[in-house]
């Protein structure tokens, strides 16, 4: 049981816990005082926004005299489920570079060009049940056509990953700062390839400013049963798709050579190099894989086919690839882990929804409540130490009680 | 000859000049409060954030203060210069509450060690998450906007003050400098030029400096190294704070989002670019200024041919708007790249001080 406790992955744990705990108190605290400082509001509106903080993923609504009401709802938990799925990938993508010691800001425009390319193929690429008026159908199954989509995401974020990496390991630029900047060329080179394109949805005109889901070309990522377990709900067999890759990274990080020379590479870059391992095509390679998994994320969230791409995104980076960050960092880098944070961040996320159409709050909150985690997280070492420390100090009074008396007790 | 000088006075030169400016003064105000706080030892990557809390944090005091009613007689009497002294305290408010959220910054990287990297990326996702929530309960949408009219009216000098008539020409020094600017340009710059000399020919200075190369030399000479750090931490977050209020005040119509574009990142950029070096971030900070100008409005430049037509040559090109948007993003990279070999960072950036580490 001590050696339990004085394992350094119960030590993550527990800290990345104490940090969620603080994050979803500070998220509290700001309701409460919010909710106090407006006359409109009171102290009974802010309590129920911090119950839907907690528990926003269990509301069933509200009841006969308005009171919140709480249980299983599976369309809440297959949402969140759906919105998991992106968030694990981004996740997993941030934590293979910090592995290499990389900071991948870059996962939006990564997941960007994925999403691009996913598109792109599953709509040009006529399938045997394609819809679009004035495209013939073709032999091509529907699976096939998928397959080369969800294959196409990847290798475009594995080469827009690939940039920052290269500029990295060739000329020296801090990945941070390329990451920035190819997140914007993305996002603006994603607009223009859209705007040009003829996937715009044009048949429905209430919607404009999107592309044609992947269905018009009968495509879709198949349910696996969970469509039926959450009725009502966006899920599908593409959370599975996400633990698989997840448990994928963790075998290589731990079984391979190839895993072994990222982590060395991340560890100290010279020290490898001196041990004659290739320093400078592993940060490509680690920024490839990273980018693919960010790319996989994009692709497997709009080949879902419920899903629509609002193209005209200039302006704007997708948040699911800032989110990864958060994801990466709350589960200190082990790909299981960021299985499990990528739950509670889209927890956090359905929460947010639930608080927007139930309560005067908003969903920003839960977003004050990421980024006070991640503030967090940047000194998770110090609270990883404080908690060694203590259980440290303990043990020194168990073990020096059980030897002789006082003296070092005392001391 | 002629030609020649009707096309370096032109209305297209005028506008390229005034909105060139526009968009370089923010940016080198915010690249500024970069190396105040790099040179001190601490890399701030949180500059969008403080840019897009000094913009929420402006835009509301303005708001607030027209609800007051305090400077409306001033608008309504067309007293300009008190309504440049409005202007001024707002910038004011902006910078004191960008230097107090900048100490969640300081505290985490200086007291606490924390990895400044992640602790500048959390403040980046606080800013707008913060923004958006109070923008969302106070005006129950996701736009904060002034109470009443807008920061052309208010906050923008035209020539009709200067007693000129709607069709008077003014010349083009006039055009260009003062109608249809924003006073507050230049009192960034004056700002920018004081803090530069600050930084470099003070004691105060030096000593900050010196914190970013060798904190632990610093030290044994007797200066604070944590209080310079601290120093450099909140200096650059007035500044940024108070780089976002103006980008908001004049680019986007006194309007606060959440989100400045991406223009924190690219004070970094320009930061790197400039080496850490106030005159050569100056001088990037007008380059990207342009890219910017042209980015925004390139369908509206022209030069004057020989017969004095005006020919929109930009346009004419027929490129794609997205690639011109794209433009500042692509040439960072690229100047990177090539000025990446001979960039000189602090020494000491990003190392939290530990007195025990010699």
């Amino acid at each position: 049981m001590k050696d339990f406790w004085h394992k350094s992955g119960t030590r993550s744990v527990i800290a990345s816990l104490i940090s969620i705990l603080i994050g979803l108190g500070a998220g509290s605290l700001l309701i409460l005082i919010v909710g106090l400082a407006t006359p409109s509001l009171g102290l009974k509106s802010a309590w129920e926004g911090i119950r839907l903080v907690f528990a926003g993923v269990f509301s069933t609504g509200r009841d006969a005299v308005g009171g919140l009401t709480f249980g299983f709802n599976p369309s809440l938990i297959g949402n969140m489920l759906f919105r998991a799925m992106p968030l694990i990938l981004t996740g997993l993508s941030v934590a293979v570079a910090f592995k290499t010691g990389l900071f991948n800001i870059g996962a939006p425009g990564q997941y960007l060009s994925g999403t691009a390319a996913t598109l792109f193929i599953a709509l040009s690429l006529p399938s045997s049940e394609m819809t679009l008026p004035g495209i013939a159908p073709t032999g091509i199954p529907t699976w096939g056509v998928w397959v080369l989509a969800f294959l196409g995401g990847m290798l475009a974020g594995a080469l827009w990953g690939a940039i920052p990496g290269l500029l990295k390991s060739l000329l020296n630029i801090n990945e941070v700062l390329a990451c920035i900047m190819t997140n914007w060329i993305a996002a603006n080179l994603v607009t223009w390839a859209f705007d040009v394109s003829n996937l715009k949805n044009m048949v429905e005109n209430t919607k404009s400013g999107y592309i044609y889901k992947t269905t018009v070309n009968g495509v879709a990522t198949s349910g696996m049963g969970l469509d039926q377990l959450f009725p009502g709900s966006q899920v599908n067999g593409g959370i599975l798709i996400a633990m698989v890759l997840a448990v994928v990274v963790y075998v290589i990080f731990s079984r391979t050579t190839l895993g072994y020379q990222l982590k060395a590479c991340g560890a100290n870059r010279y020290a490898a190099r001196y041990a004659g391992i290739k320093d400078k095509r592993n940060i490509v390679l680690s920024m490839a894989i990273s980018g693919s998994l960010a790319g996989a994320a994009g692709a497997l969230y709009y080949l879902s086919g419920n899903t629509e791409f609002f193209w005209s995104t200039y302006q704007t980076l997708p948040a699911i690839g800032f989110n990864g960050i958060p994801v990466a960092l709350l589960a200190a880098n082990h790909p299981i882990g960021v299985i499990f944070t990528g739950m509670f961040m889209s927890m956090l996320d359905i929460a947010g929804q639930q608080l927007t159409t139930m309560t005067a709050y908003n969903e920003y909150i839960t977003d004050v409540i990421i980024a006070v985690i991640v503030y967090l997280s940047a000194f998770s070492m110090l609270i990883k130490m404080l908690i060694g420390r203590r259980r440290e100090r303990k043990h020194a009074d168990a073990s020096a009680g059980g030897a002789g008396k006082g003296k070092e007790a005392k001391a | 000859m002629d030609t020649l000088w009707a096309n370096l006075t032109s209305g297209s030169m005028v506008f390229l000049i005034r909105q060139t400016l526009i968009y370089a003064v923010p940016l080198m105000v915010v690249a500024l409060a970069g190396i105040y706080a790099e040179r001190s030892g601490v890399i701030n990557l949180a500059l969008e954030g403080h840019m897009i809390f000094g913009a929420f944090i402006g835009v509301l005091f303005v708001r607030l203060v027209q609800q007051w009613g305090w400077f409306e007689a001033a608008y309504s009497a067309g007293n300009w210069l008190s309504l440049q002294g409005f202007v001024l305290l707002t910038m004011a408010v902006a910078a004191i509450l960008g230097a107090v959220f900048s100490l969640l910054l300081a505290f985490a990287a200086i007291n606490l060690r924390a990895d400044q990297t992640v602790g500048g990326t959390a403040l980046n996702l606080l800013a707008p998450a913060l923004v958006l929530f109070f923008i969302r309960m106070i005006a129950q949408q996701n736009t904060l906007q002034m109470a009443t009219g807008d920061s052309a009216s208010w906050f923008m000098l035209k020539k009709s003050m200067f007693g000129y008539g709607r069709n008077d020409e003014v010349g083009f020094l006039f055009d260009t400098f003062v109608n249809k600017v924003y006073p507050a340009t230049y009192i960034c710059i004056l700002i920018f030029i004081v803090m530069s000399v600050v930084l470099y020919k003070t004691r105060f200075g030096l000593r900050l400096r010196s914190c970013g190369e060798n904190p632990q030399a610093a030290d044994s000479l007797g200066i604070h190294v944590f209080k310079m750090r601290y120093a450099g931490v909140t200096i650059s977050g007035a500044l940024a704070g108070m780089g976002g209020f103006v980008y908001a005040m004049t680019t986007t119509n006194c309007m606060a989002n959440g989100d400045v574009a991406g223009f924190g990142f690219l004070a970094l950029a320009v930061m790197i670019f400039g080496n850490w070096k106030p005159l050569s971030v100056a001088g990037a900070a007008l380059l990207f200024g342009l890219f910017k100008c042209v980015a925004a409005s390139y369908g509206s430049l022209y030069y004057l041919n020989g017969g004095g037509e005006k020919v929109f040559f930009l346009k004419e090109l027929g490129l794609n708007t997205n690639f011109y948007r794209l433009l500042p993003y692509l040439i960072t990279l690229i100047v990177l790249a090539f000025t990446s070999k001979s960039s000189r960072a602090p020494k000491a950036e990003g190392i939290p001080y530990d007195k025990g580490s010699r």
